[in-house]
């Protein structure tokens, strides 16, 4: 599982370089998340520009990842492509996450 | 006569085809891969076999969890028709049947806009049930059926 991070000022960025968060690797992403949001900033954004397809079960990886934050820190996600983007909007998780157009943009929306 | 040149040009489009597959995450990987080069030729619009593929991922996705519950040498066959409204899909296993032999959909399952009431599973016959039409379930001599309608590649 492909998660990188970068710390760019108070702001965490979390890029996943996979073009699939499915089931065959939903356990493993969340787990991979635990680890680099120990320690988060006040906001941390997971920026899913190079993922092209999520399933239920990557989708539920990325909602029990955010309620596994620590306590004060956000998830926020950046780059939906179009199937991702539908997923969130079907099951109204896009109203659940504040979500950025780009992790550049999530950047510039708020100092951090 | 003969005329080699129109025969292929005419040479009609594959309008079903079957995937087979094993019960494991990856297997359902794979078959989602060659279901998309089954249906390439039809050209469909990416949104499209978006849905598709994101469809038959949540039926799979089910069968393996919850018909096999996780052993990975269970069988699954797929087929699919192409007809005037739209694709056909119907997927067998030899797995459990559905809870109450019937399709848990939740209708009041209405995500929460307070973290901690948001569900962090369940979402996939949402996804079903808001992309497919047609569903049906059904058990057939200890085989479970489910199949339904993706309104795609409609002229």
């Amino acid at each position: 599982m492909n998660l990188t991070s970068e710390r760019i000022g108070d702001c965490l960025i979390i890029r996943v370089g996979e073009p699939r968060i499915d089931a065959a690797v939903a356990i493993r992403f969340k787990d991979r998340m635990r680890d680099l949001t120990a320690d988060a900033a006040t906001r941390t954004v997971l920026d899913l520009s190079e993922v092209d397809f999520i399933d239920s079960s990557g989708l539920g990886a990325i909602v029990a990842s955010m309620k596994q934050m620590p306590d004060g820190v956000s998830l926020d996600l950046s780059g939906l492509m179009p199937n991702v983007e539908k997923v969130f909007r079907l099951t109204r998780m896009d109203t659940v996450f504040t979500i950025h157009q780009s992790a550049e943009s999530a950047l510039q929306d708020r100092a951090c | 006569m003969t005329f080699p040149d129109r025969q292929i040009s005419q040479r009609p489009v594959a309008t079903n085809a079957s995937v087979s597959l094993v019960s494991d995450p990856m297997e359902v990987r794979h078959a989602l891969e060659e279901l998309l080069d089954q249906l390439a030729p039809l050209h469909m619009a990416d949104e499209e076999l978006g849905s598709v593929e994101l469809v038959v991922a949540e039926a799979l996705n089910n069968i393996v969890e919850h018909a096999y519950l996780g052993r990975d040498d269970g069988r699954i066959e797929l087929h699919w028709v192409l007809s005037g409204n739209g694709l056909h899909i119907r997927i067998t296993d030899n797995g459990v049947p559905m809870p109450e032999g019937r399709i848990p959909l939740h209708p009041d399952q209405s995500p929460k806009d307070h973290a901690a009431l948001v569900p962090e599973g369940g979402f996939g016959w949402f996804l079903i049930g808001g992309l497919a039409h047609n569903i049906v379930y059904r058990r057939d001599r200890g085989r479970n059926v489910l199949s339904f309608r993706l309104a795609v590649a409609l002229d």
